[in-house]
């Protein structure tokens, strides 16, 4: 077994035990990821229902299919990374994993990749009941479905990516929770989480595929639900891989220039 | 030493390596002329202050370290001593890559510290008192296990070096509890043995023994003399609790407001720091002034003692046995703890 691997496997199993400790906890957070889209679901179902059966290209059994979809979708993609770092950071703890010889993304990556492991069952049987009560349709094409597993990792890379970055923002301010709570309001319109992209204003449209929040969690709902042409769905690849490579420099030069900053001021 | 050889009239000429001593590679840690300022923002108390801070903040430098230069031999342990503030920890921070000087130049094992090179990572470790690195909610041995695969400790290498460790510090029973289960001897026993897991070649420990109970204290300072002895670890240690240097460092170096006040052997720290040396006497006639000798600090169930000049000692102590009726009479450096507290008071530098 290579370094790197024995690592991931004892992170693996250090995060499972860590879990095993707090089971109710991670009870209720995995209730609150399955009541956010099944209440969106709920709601915009009504509102297609009085609004003569259809609200912007989607009806009641297609919302279905977008929120159960979109439910797993975040599974997939969720991070804790902004809220952790903000802690690690001001308390100092992030000294410890300084002083290790391996790069701190390494054990945070297996860590938040391990909570979702442990939970996929409880969101797999949601999932299947929320199906089983909303019946929700679509039908993609099959080179749609071959694409959703590449085009959902890449969601995840992205959002990791992106929010680990933003995380160190903490570097330098000690109120990242500001930071935080703009982000996560923005996530939450132009990621398509609280309504399908489609139903935005166009400007918003615009700004959500600019930016990386499309890619993050909207773009493999979209393909799955079989709503994007093969050039819109290689696009959307592309803007995944553009936002990784992108997400991955920034990375790489916000992590030197805030240890420096870190270890400038006191640790 | 160092002022003669600057000297340029010819007489001390200048050495072709000017720092050929701090050069040396068999030193394990070196540290020249070690700065570290900080900026902290400050304000007053209260809510015009705090307005006041949105528009225009306030930054003052804080020096920690203020240019201290030392160096250690493979295998030493030092005592690192200091009041609250004096720039130990920071010093310590630094030697292990988390802290960027200010100035200065340091090497441990050949490696620039903040450059935090792993295969400096791998032989080096920072145990700090106050925090812990072991996850909180699983037993230690879990987090040992994270160690061995992050360290890339061979197999048989992490059975011997845990086998070492568990006899040592006696960690048998608790390796299978939760380490929020512990006493906090108990964890710092586990924390320590986390941290040399690697077997680091330089071990920082800062305050390791601070709350613990005496026995506990006792039993970490065996430990940590063993380690080394064992080992052959060089260790930097700040502590506290006399006790702690006392029992393991020959050697300490004393820091204050960021400054080096003195580096040597223990003995010799008293010898620096204290002009005067106690007498006590017990007498058959307990009644007598002896103020004519010294001054009388106490008299205690027949004993009196006095201070007396060190260089008078002597002298004094020959007086007294042949003038007076001496049942028992001792000299006595004052107690180091005595010495070190007046450095830090700034009565005595």
């Amino acid at each position: 077994m290579t370094g790197i691997q024995d690592v991931y496997r004892q992170q693996f199993k250090t995060t499972l035990a860590s879990f095993i400790q707090y089971r109710a906890s991670i009870f209720i957070w995995t209730i609150d990821r399955i009541l956010e889209p099944l209440i969106y679901l709920v709601v915009w179902s009504a509102v297609a229902r009085a609004t003569g059966g259809r609200v912007g290209g989607f009806d009641a059994s297609q919302f279905a299919g977008y929120f159960i979809v979109m439910m797993l979708v975040t599974q997939v993609t969720y991070t804790w990374v902004m809220y952790e770092y903000e802690y690690k950071i001001r308390h100092g703890s992030l000294s410890f994993a300084l002083l290790r010889p391996i790069h701190p993304i390494h054990t945070d990556l297996v860590d938040n990749i391990s909570s979702k492991l442990i939970t996929l069952p409880l969101m797999l049987v949601a999932a299947f009941v929320l199906v089983v009560l909303f019946k929700p349709a679509f039908s993609p094409p099959v080179w749609a479905a071959a694409l959703f597993v590449p085009a959902l990792l890449l969601a995840f890379a992205v959002k990791f990516v992106v929010e680990w970055t933003l995380a160190l923002s903490a570097f330098w301010t000690t109120r990242v929770s500001a930071v935080n709570q703009g982000y996560f309001v923005a996530a939450l319109f132009l990621s398509g989480q609280m309504a399908p992209l489609s139903l935005l204003p166009h400007s918003l449209q615009v700004a959500a595929s600019l930016l990386p929040f499309r890619w993050m969690i909207s773009f493999p709902v979209e393909l799955i639900l079989g709503r994007l042409s093969p050039a819109q769905a290689a696009a959307g690849l592309a803007a995944q891989g553009a936002w990784l490579c992108l997400g991955l420099v920034m990375l790489r030069a916000v992590w030197r220039a805030g240890v420096r900053v870190y270890s400038a001021v006191g640790a | 030493m160092s002022q003669k050889s600057n000297r340029s009239d010819g007489v001390f000429p200048l050495p072709p390596k000017r720092y050929s001593c701090w050069m040396e590679s068999s030193d394990a840690i070196r540290v020249r002329d070690l700065r570290k300022s900080f900026f902290v923002t400050e304000r007053e108390s209260g809510v015009g202050a705090a307005l006041a801070s949105l528009v225009r903040r306030r930054r003052e430098e804080v020096t920690a370290v203020a240019g201290i230069s030392f160096t250690l031999k493979p295998g030493e342990i030092v005592g690192f001593l200091g009041p609250n503030g004096a720039g130990k920890t920071t010093t310590l921070k630094t030697l292990s890559g988390l802290l960027h000087p200010s100035a200065g130049e340091v090497s441990v094992l050949g490696h620039t510290p903040w450059k935090r090179e792993k295969s400096f990572l791998r032989q080096i470790t920072l145990v700090m008192g106050q925090r812990n690195q072991l996850v909180w909610d699983i037993p230690a041995g879990d987090s040992f296990e994270l160690n061995r695969a992050i360290y890339k400790i061979p197999s048989p290498d992490y059975r011997n070096t845990l086998g070492e460790l568990t006899d040592l510090l006696d960690l048998g029973p608790l390796l299978r509890k939760p380490v929020r289960n512990l006493s906090l001897g108990e964890r710092m026993k586990c924390e320590l043995a986390a941290a040399l897991l690697h077997r680091p070649q330089v071990v920082f420990l800062d305050e390791p023994t601070i709350g613990l109970d005496v026995t506990m204290q006792r039993r970490i300072r065996a430990f940590i003399a063993q380690y080394n002895e064992r080992f052959g670890a060089t260790v930097l240690l700040t502590s506290h609790y006399m006790a702690d240097v006392e029992a393991l460092c020959r050697r300490v170096i004393v820091i204050h407001h960021g400054r080096l006040l003195f580096d040597g052997e223990l003995g010799a720290l008293v010898d620096r720091f204290t002009a005067h040396k106690t007498i006590v006497i017990k007498l058959e006639d307990e009644g007598r002034d002896l103020a004519r000798y010294g001054d009388v600090i106490s008299r205690e169930q027949g004993a009196v003692t006095l201070r007396v000049p060190r260089e008078e000692t002597p002298r004094v102590t020959g007086r007294i046995l042949a003038e007076l009726p001496v049942i028992d009479l001792t000299v006595e450096d004052p107690p180091i703890e005595e010495v070190i507290e007046r450095v830090f008071a700034g009565e005595i530098s």
